[in-house]
């Protein structure tokens, strides 16, 4: 089984080596199924799925459509049980293990027993960072999230979209290329929200990281996106991916053009044929 | 009914006051268990002094004299708890420190070895710990010894672990110490077991998506979540060190020690002295579990653990 597995594997990642640089994530026919008490539940059903570098892919879909178990799936949390995906070119584990991405979880999942500042220097100081490397990055990522000040404190002293925040930061102290972030801005209210959107476009346009990112909300999606990808469930599958022709660098009024509620609409529809909006 | 809308009334009472802390429930409880004391040391003491007014062919002694009698024998079945007050004075503020009368003296022999024994037990627990959770081999072969341990009686075990370690030459504190250690790693092995496995799935997958190794994983996650389990199974492994060392000195006919105090009590019906040595071994183990909780809050505080 895992024999066959790694076979597939090497085949796939000789294959992509010779396709193209830029490709970030390449899935192809992956499922995931998990075996549960009550059956198989199948999370992941025949996707097909590539990511180029500079990207930002938005995953929108209803509740249970496997949206965080593909984040997982990229991430090396969860094991494919059929198909192949591939993270810059090798195996998830291998781009796990060069430190490929961060990851923002939909809860904070700070740790209680350090500082916010603590929280976001923990996998600076995993990865051997120097002190002063450290402070540095942990000073200018909490002021990104607009949490400078807030070092000294415990998690338990910040609300929980203060916590979030401070978890985005964290991922994004690593530096990674590739972001994956599972509805980071979920517990925010509107206007944080706004801001944080923002902020990670300007961060985005300026860096060109490759950003993969779960949302529930139809604006969000559309604002971020360069493609947007529509899920539904039952089994969880890709039922449309829409590329979008908005401009680069985006100010939030264009949420006003005609381009944006086109785009906006016809996720609104997919959402919709996928029956997602039954339950 | 509305007379709960005045709540300020309450606190003119002073009682409502004593009763709604901590100290005023604790108070009653002691109150009482001290009347039944000496309800006890009365009715329990009476048959040998009715035997000894009737050797002495006294026959009307009145109910006071009987009463006072009862409680201040030399040695009463049940002393009164003011009797072995007055009995734990003489013995610790009234002798010196080096004296072999001195109740300061055999406590300190006791807590001596119950202290080495407790840090070997404390130890070799976390140790043990460790090895269970990384890996599944040392669980299997481990686990079930350590759970049989446990169900051999101490007192069974005691005295063979002395003779053993008399028998290759080593003896002193050491073999004492070993008792205490034998009572006193377990709850930490488990404990720390507990508590090294018990982060969050999600704290655990975040340490995946930094590749950390199992050291750093250790240090930075598990470590941290098995502190307040360190401290809850050091309290309970302190006590049994402490009742360890005491078990230790029974089988030996050891000269000093609380458990010598104990055992000569008992030879010679001294039962002031096994009662003032058994109020000063559940004192020290009370002192050192106080402060074990005491260097529990600091730690936790440090770590911000408490709110
Ligand atoms: N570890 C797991 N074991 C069993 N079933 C799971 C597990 N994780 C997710 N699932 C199931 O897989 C499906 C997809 O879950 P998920 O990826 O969390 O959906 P989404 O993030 O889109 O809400 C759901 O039906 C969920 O119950
Ligand atoms: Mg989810």
């Amino acid at each position: 089984m895992t024999a066959l597995a790694g076979a597939k594997d090497t085949e796939m990642v000789e294959k992509h080596k010779s396709a193209s640089p830029d490709r970030v994530i390449d899935i192809e026919k992956l499922s995931l199924t998990f075996e549960t008490n009550d059956g198989p539940v199948h999370a992941l059903s025949d996707i097909d799925l590539k990511i180029e570098q500079g990207d930002f892919v938005s995953f929108i879909g209803p509740s249970g459509c496997g949206k965080t178990t593909l984040l997982r799936v990229i991430a090396d949390l969860e094991k494919p049980t059929a198909g192949s995906i591939t993270v810059n070119g090798v195996s998830p584990e291998e781009a796990r293990l060069n430190r490929a991405y961060g990851y923002v979880f939909q809860a904070a999942a700070l740790y209680s027993w350090r500082t916010i500042a603590g929280n976001v220097a923990l996998p600076l100081e995993i990865m051997g960072l120097s002190r002063s490397e450290r402070q540095q990055r942990v000073a200018r990522n909490l002021e990104l999230v607009n949490l400078s000040g807030f070092e000294k404190k415990y998690p338990w002293q910040l609300s929980g979209g203060m916590q979030q925040r401070a978890s985005i930061a964290r991922a994004l102290a690593v530096e990674p290329d590739l972001l994956l972030m599972d509805e980071p801005f979920g517990a925010l209210d509107e206007i944080v929200r706004d801001h944080l959107n923002e902020q990670l476009l300007q961060l985005w346009a300026k860096t060109s990281k490759t950003v993969a990112f779960v949302t529930h909300s139809i604006p969000e999606a559309v604002f971020l996106s360069t493609k947007i990808v529509v899920l539904c469930p039952r089994p969880g599958r890709i039922y449309d991916v829409i590329e979008s022709d908005l401009p680069r660098d985006r100010t939030l009024d264009i949420r006003e053009s005609p381009e944006f509620l086109k785009i906006a609409h016809r996720v609104r529809e997919g959402l919709k044929a996928g029956h997602s909006y039954e339950d | 009914m509305t007379s709960n809308t005045f709540a300020p009334t309450r606190s003119l009472n002073p009682f409502a006051g004593l009763m709604s802390g901590t100290a005023g429930p604790v108070i009653v409880v002691v109150l009482a268990i001290i009347g039944a004391w000496y309800i006890g040391s009365v009715s329990l003491n009476t048959p040998f002094q009715l035997d000894t007014y009737e050797r002495a062919d006294r026959t009307d002694v009145p109910f006071s004299e009987l009463l006072s009698d009862t409680l201040s024998q030399e040695r009463p079945v049940l002393p009164a708890p003011h009797q072995i007050a007055v009995e734990i004075w003489e013995t610790t503020a009234e002798k010196k420190i080096t004296s072999k009368r001195s109740l300061i003296y055999h406590s300190g022999i006791t807590l001596s070895s119950a202290l080495l024994g407790f840090l070997i037990g404390t130890t070799l627990g976390i140790l043990l710990a460790i090895g269970i959770i990384h890996s599944r081999v040392l669980e299997k072969s481990l686990m079930p010894w350590i759970i049989a341990s446990q169900t051999i009686p101490i007192l069974a075990i005691a005295p063979m672990i002395i003779v053993v370690l008399n028998a290759v030459g080593v003896s002193g504190l050491l073999p004492k110490a070993m008792i205490s250690t034998y009572l006193s790693f377990f709850p930490v092995a488990v404990g720390m077991v507990k508590g090294l496995r018990s982060p969050e799935v999600i704290d655990m997958d975040l340490m995946h998506t930094y590749s950390a190794n199992r050291l750093q994983t250790f240090w930075k996650l598990r470590l941290p979540y098995a502190v307040p389990f360190l401290f809850t199974s050091m309290k309970i492994g302190m006590a049994a060190a402490l009742v360890g060392a005491i078990v230790g000195e029974l089988p030996t006919g050891a000269v000093a020690g609380l458990g010598a105090r104990l055992l000569s009590g008992s030879y010679y019906g001294q039962t002031l002295q096994i009662w003032s040595a058994l109020i000063m071994a559940a004192f020290v183990a009370g002192s050192l579990v106080a402060l074990i909780g005491l260097v529990e809050k600091l730690a936790l505080q440090r770590m911000g653990m408490t709110r």
